[in-house]
């Protein structure tokens, strides 16, 4: 194993993307440098190192940059063998990175609208969100992953990273929202499976707590009202509001 | 044979598709054969929406009679399957295939959005942004060319690999959105790599065949805005 200095992980606290990779290097027991970044105004390494989206996370192996979360969650997989993340049948593999794009692609844009939005916009939104929940729900009922524990089988995999690492906001803007994202009743198995993998030690070490995600998004929220009634003087300009909503929820560039 | 090792192959796709290319690129340069399926014009096939239920899209990839959606996906589903047939599409190297995975979801996420949108009728300030956004990707490209072939002719090396495939299946589809703006999308000036490197791929024993021919593309373009017209 290489040693923790060779690994560096710039990131932000609050970003589900940056999440995905901290978890993934928990699951390989690989130790690293953490250095948190202001989404709103990135330090000289971010912009150095990632100069086409100036964006978290970025993953610095051996001072060489990888980015893009899923790149570089497969790139961690590629690089060391044990307690492999990505399934080993290829077509298990094409299925988690194809539900993989479907989550950055649909889910996560229409969890996101919930939390931009307001009224029918909103309303609409959480349909969106329930009829991408459906897909997920059906395929864990009675499709390709029936019967599993989690999408990855027995163990926690790729898809249960990406999808685990931002389902998490699900509750949290149902409370902020005061809206119903993931009915128990309606999504059985998808409410299971999230529950299951909350509570693993891994993810409950690299998950945020609750409240400070809900003091976050509240925040996050009532700056997004106040620029949109114009009545806040200090809220930050609405590229850098739009930044951290897209941090929060979208993560990085994708 | 290859098809014979990795049981029935077959395509569902529709010839204008760069995406749908892709996935023929992949399998032609594994040497796979498979039954090629295209979609009509018009309701999508009851085999089409069976197999990709999520999105309804076009390429899917049926490999015994299980699905594998989205183009670069299949690519990468081939090139595993068919690992023995010839050399590897993506490179053995985890970090050179980081950052072929990296440039191909750039040219998904932000290349191909901007040449939609320059091709469409957008509003004027949108396809200011849309111009400079394909010139900001050409330069990207160009530069990411320059430091992945490593002065051999694909972005794969000696041969075309993951990200040619990426790229090189729009090339038909720049050529046409050059002739219908004025714009020039690759030029000798400005990306003199990816203009030399854009011939190779067309001429490929893997894509020359599959390619569609511009007056082809022309055609149903031309088609394509009659209809949005109406």
């Amino acid at each position: 194993m290489d040693p923790p200095s060779s690994l560096k992980l710039l990131g932000s606290w609050a970003d589900s993307h940056t999440h995905r990779v901290q978890l993934a290097l928990k699951l390989k027991g690989l130790g690293f440098e953490y250095q948190e970044e202001d989404v709103i105004n990135p330090s000289p390494a971010l912009l150095l190192h990632n100069p086409v989206y100036k964006k978290v996370p970025v993953l610095l192996h051996n001072d060489r940059p990888v980015v893009e979360s899923v790149v570089i969650l497969q790139y961690i997989d590629e690089t060391w063998a044990d307690n492999p993340i990505m399934p080993a049948d290829p077509f298990d593999r094409a299925l988690a990175r194809f539900w993989c794009h479907f989550a950055e692609d649909k889910l996560a844009p229409a969890v996101g609208a919930v939390f931009s939005s307001s009224g029918e916009g909103q309303k609409a939104a959480v349909d969106q969100v329930h009829d991408n929940l459906k897909l997920l729900e059906r395929e864990l009922r009675d499709g390709e992953f029936k019967g599993k524990r989690f999408f990855g089988g027995d163990k926690i995999g790729l898809l249960d990273i990406v999808l685990g690492c931002g389902s998490y906001w699900l509750a949290v803007f149902e409370e902020v929202m005061e809206v119903k994202l993931v009915d128990p009743g309606t999504f059985p198995a998808f409410h299971a499976w999230l529950k299951d993998f909350e509570e693993q030690n891994e993810v409950k070490e690299t998950i945020p707590a609750i409240d400070k995600l809900l003091e976050y998004a509240r925040g996050i929220r009532q700056m997004m009202l106040s620029l949109s009634n114009g009545t806040s003087t200090t809220a930050p300009a609405t590229a850098g509001t739009t930044s951290a909503i897209n941090v929060t929820v979208d993560g990085s560039s994708g | 044979m290859a098809a014979a090792e990795g049981g029935e192959v077959k395509l569902i796709g529709s010839w204008p598709s760069p995406f749908v290319l892709r996935a023929r690129v992949a399998l032609n340069l594994k040497g796979v054969e498979y039954e090629y399926l295209q979609e009509k014009p018009g309701p999508k096939s009851e085999l089409l929406l069976r197999s990709n239920p999520v999105y309804k899209k076009i390429p899917v990839l049926l490999h015994h009679c299980k699905p594998v959606c989205e183009s670069m996906i299949i690519v990468e589903y081939v090139d595993v399957v068919w690992a023995a047939a010839t050399r590897a599409i993506l490179p053995a190297d985890p970090y050179e295939r980081a950052l072929h995975r990296f440039w191909a979801a750039y040219i998904d996420g932000k290349l191909f959005p901007s040449v939609v949108a320059i091709a469409k009728d957008e509003p004027k300030m949108a396809k200011v942004e849309a111009v400079e956004q394909l010139h900001t990707g050409i330069k990207l490209m160009e530069e990411a060319f320059e430091r992945l072939s490593k002065g051999k002719g694909f972005f794969g090396g000696d041969a075309i690999g993951y990200l040619d495939i990426a790229l090189g299946c729009f090339l038909g589809w720049f050529k046409v959105c050059e002739e219908v703006t004025g714009l020039k999308f690759l030029d000798e000036e400005k990306s003199p790599l990816l203009v030399g490197w854009a011939e190779r791929f067309c001429s490929d024993e893997a894509v020359k065949d599959v390619m569609p021919e511009n007056e082809r593309l022309e055609e149903y373009t031309k088609l394509c805005r009659a209809f949005a017209a109406d």
